[in-house]
């Protein structure tokens, strides 16, 4: 049997001791003497949220395809093991060997929201590595940061030796070639990092140096070594077929956010939503083949038994096989009595008849995301959404026996004024007077209900928003006081349900997205008055945060409540997401006249991501 | 038809709790793929029931529970597929087709029997034997039980069927039924409470040895047998 790093009495004494304990279904176990490399992958968040993300399984099989690799997983430990290991000097373990972190060669982790990079730092000081990347020695791992926040990396930057900018299918081999190749000339870790910085997609932050103008704004940056690039461009699988792909997942033994098999249909989206950070990074749009599909699907759910699939992508309803590939799960499914849940949907004709279908109607709720209230405004954001479409859909949902709806809006959006967030009021309203008028008297089962949410808009990088100006903490607030008022005066508004996202947290969030090198001394000295968790409201501490900006004389302000020149160079024009700085900018400015896009399907826009000869780029358009 | 299995569960799987199992089993049975029957409704469930639950960070090797199955390989052959889909520590030992109308296992249960022995951190008196045999042997042993409706006086006595000090450790046979059940660790705890004797943080390892109905005539038997 597998000894466990933390003894019985640990164990027994913290929440849920399975987070700790590996030994899952489909964990890989390898024979140590047999690896050359040991990878440990982190989710820096608590078990339940990181067994859940897709990429870390596709990583996690891809690496431990690699024979010489033997790659495992470590997660954020609790708050309650947290003080236990830290008040008897346990070493944070990797889940499968239970072996210390501090003895692999590599400490990959990902970096999926800005909220965890207090996390970061109780990551590496549990697993005692020296927190930042130029107090390191040859003994300590290489720490690589990956994942959408490793496109702005530059406040988190001081705490990594390398970062990985763009999809890990494609050069992970190369570098971990060249770590086996330092490692047997023992040429030491700098000169590592030194060619490391050389493989497309890889950046290491030490070889820069940033100068900064009077206001605050970047001067230019500046490598530091002769040869290293001065533009790393994100890294991409051409052909998202023939790749890795995860066909024996992680089966947790606790309950995980996303306990189901998860199917990744396509990457990237063509909408272009202008506040959307996802839909630019991903670009082009590259859908997997629907036979490989069915093959993976049906091989996942046999190699998990997992009693439900559920189909990812960015907007399923664009995938060119949706109906082939439905039909084929509803048919094997059912069989098996498996669930299928469909996330990301169009609500239209088609969509509401395969709910219909897979879903208990009388349980299940319909979520648009129309995300602003007013047609202007949905055009200043390129949602292609209109009214009339969001209130058919509605009307056929209602019609079809469903009677509760969730609707997604965000406020604070760049030019938004007090008539938009009155439309959302107004929008939600003709939702519920559309189920009084579609559903005659006696038909209605029970009473309609609408859940509208909204979340304060944080402009983020690589995105034409980019330049926007964040509200302030009390601007958000009254917008959301304002759209409860707004509500109110409706009709309807016994039905409608209203809540609204935390402020102070959006405004952190925002600092991070759009913050410069300046930050990390602002996250070390958080994390060392005891910051932690910060996505987690339970356990966000505002005035902790906003006390380490003043003691390192950081305004905060700097980073969200500012619009950008134009030609203002951002702390992450350093990489090259695909799309063009000059794309965005045009499409800022046509958000201003309040034009909308096409979406890549529709007609190419030029975005810049043709370059990679692939996905939708290729596709014969419609017009 | 009514299948049941046994199984043991040992080694660090011990942290898993029992509503876990239950849905590790369920995983299990698809990647078998036994012809399990489903409940009918709107979202079917296996058609599965357990008989004792066992308690976070104990280990057992007499651990059952009941399935409805529409057709069944060859024992031996259900035992292979089961066991070729299993995680270190779970083992499927045995499986037995039911008779009709026996009732589920939960409801059989009558007692388990578990072996005990102390943590490290454990320091006993000399005379901690002869002190816990004549605890045993009074004729009866008053405890407030915590129940749903508040706290009552029990006999603690009439749920230990035996109670004897082995190489291995303590041996008891306890009272188990669902209604009645009796942990292992309560008796323990009641006696060293009793002694005065300080017990640390998680003292005891509890194992499960084997879980019994009681048959017709009134002997204890294992559910399988």
């Amino acid at each position: 049997m597998r000894k466990l790093a933390l003894k019985d009495e640990i164990l027994m004494q913290v929440e849920k001791p399975a987070r700790y304990i590996g030994n899952e279904v489909n964990a890989v176990m390898k024979d140590k003497s047999q690896i050359e490399i040991r990878f440990a992958m982190c989710f820096p968040d608590v078990y339940e949220i990181g067994m859940s993300h897709l990429g870390i399984q596709i990583l996690y099989h891809m690496f431990n395809q690699f024979e010489d690799v033997w790659c495992e997983r470590v997660y954020s430990p609790w708050v309650d093991l947290d003080a236990v290991m830290r008040r008897e000097h346990i070493p944070l373990f990797a889940l499968e060997s239970q072996d210390p972190i501090k003895e692999f060669d590599f400490l990959g982790i990902t970096l999926q929201y800005e909220m965890c990079y207090t996390n970061i730092l109780q990551v590496l000081d549990l697993a005692e590595i020296p927190l930042l990347s130029a107090q390191r020695g040859e003994e300590d791992p290489i720490v690589i940061g990956g994942g959408p926040c490793a496109y702005n990396p530059e406040p988190v930057c001081d705490f990594f030796d390398l970062f990985y900018i763009g999809e890990g299918e494609t050069q992970y081999r190369r570098l971990l070639d060249l770590y086996k190749e330092c490692k047997r000339k023992k040429t030491g870790r700098k000169t590592f990092l030194e060619k490391a910085a050389l493989i497309p997609g890889i950046y290491v932050p030490s070889l820069y140096q940033v100068f900064y103008q009077e206001d605050g704004t970047i001067q230019k940056r500046v490598p530091l070594a002769e040869g290293i690039p001065e533009i790393i461009r994100k890294e991409l699988v051409r052909d998202v077929t023939q790749t890795f792909y995860p066909d024996k997942p992680v089966v947790p033994f606790i309950k995980v956010t996303q306990d189901r098999v998860v199917l990744e249909i396509q990457r990237g989206c063509i909408r272009g939503c202008r506040f959307c950070q996802a839909g630019q990074l991903y670009r082009p749009v590259r859908e997997r083949d629907v036979e490989m599909l069915k093959r993976c699907a049906m091989e996942m759910l046999q190699n998990t038994g997992h009693e439900e699939i559920s189909l990812s992508s960015l907007s399923s309803s664009d995938y060119s096989h949706l109906p082939e590939l439905l039909d084929f799960l509803m048919e094997n499914c059912g069989r098996e009595k498996i669930n299928i849940s469909l996330p990301s949907l169009r609500i239209d004709a088609f969509s509401l008849d395969v709910m219909n279908k897979v879903q208990d109607v009388k349980k299940s709720s319909l979520t648009f995301a129309p995300e602003a209230g007013s047609q202007r405004m949905r055009n200043v954001i390129n949602k292609g959404l209109t009214e009339e479409v969001i209130l058919n859909g509605a009307r056929l949902a209602f019609q079809g026996g469903w009677t509760r709806v969730k609707l997604y809006f965000m406020l604070g959006l760049p030019m938004e004024t007090e008539e938009d967030i009155r439309a959302i009021a107004e929008l939600c309203n003709k939702i519920a007077a559309e189920f009084y008028d579609a559903v005659p008297k006696e038909k209605r089962r029970e009473k309609v209900q609408i859940v509208a949410s909204t979340s304060f808009f944080i402009p983020k990088p690589f995105t034409p928003f980019q330049w926007a100006a964040q509200c302030t903490r009390e601007e958000f607030l009254d917008k959301a006081y304002f759209t409860r008022g707004a509500i109110r005066e409706q009709l309807n508004q016994k039905t409608i349900k209203y809540n609204w996202h935390e402020a102070d947290v959006s405004v952190l969030e925002g600092i991070m997205a759009r913050g410069d090198r300046r930050l990390n001394q602002v996250i070390l000295n958080a994390y060392r008055k005891g910051c932690l968790y910060d996505a987690w409201s339970d356990f966000y501490k505002n005035d902790l945060w906003f006390s380490a900006f003043e003691e390192c004389g950081v305004d905060p302000d700097f980073y969200t409540t500012r619009e950008r020149r134009d030609d203002e160079i951002f702390p992450w024009d350093f990489l090259d997401c695909g799309v063009t700085k000059e794309f965005l900018l045009k499409e800022w400015h046509k958000a201003q006249e309040e034009a909308v896009t096409p979406n890549c399907r529709m007609q190419c826009s030029g975005c810049g991501a043709a370059r990679y000869q692939t996905g939708v780029c290729l596709e014969k358009k419609e017009g | 038809m009514k299948v049941r299995i046994k199984f043991s569960k040992e080694g660090p799987v011990k942290f898993i709790g029992h509503l876990d199992v239950m849905r590790y089993f369920q995983k299990a049975i698809r990647r078998a793929k036994i012809d399990i029957a489903y409940s009918s409704g709107f979202s079917p469930h296996q058609i599965m029931s357990f008989a004792a639950p066992l308690s976070v960070g104990h280990t057992s090797c007499g651990e059952y529970f009941d399935v409805e199955l529409h057709s069944m390989p060859e024992k031996e052959e259900l035992i292979r597929r089961l066991n070729a889909v299993m995680v270190e520590g779970i083992r499927i030992l045995d499986a037995a087709v039911l008779g009709e109308g026996e009732g589920n296992a939960m409801a059989r249960v009558a007692a388990a029997d578990y072996l005990v022995t102390f943590g490290e951190a454990v320091a006993l008196p000399s005379d901690w034997k002869e002190r816990l045999l004549a605890f045993y042997e009074q004729p009866s042993i008053p405890v407030q039980k915590k129940t749903k409706k508040g706290e009552k006086e029990v006999d603690l006595k009439e749920g230990i069927y035996d109670l004897a000090i082995r190489k291995e450790g303590i041996y008891m046979l306890l009272d188990a039924k669902s209604g009645s059940n009796i942990k292992p660790g309560f008796v323990l705890e009641t006696f060293f409470e009793k002694e005065k004797i300080p017990l640390p943080e998680y003292p005891f390892r509890i194992h499960r040895l084997e879980t019994y109905l009681r048959e017709e005539e009134g002997r204890l038997a294992p559910l399988i047998s």
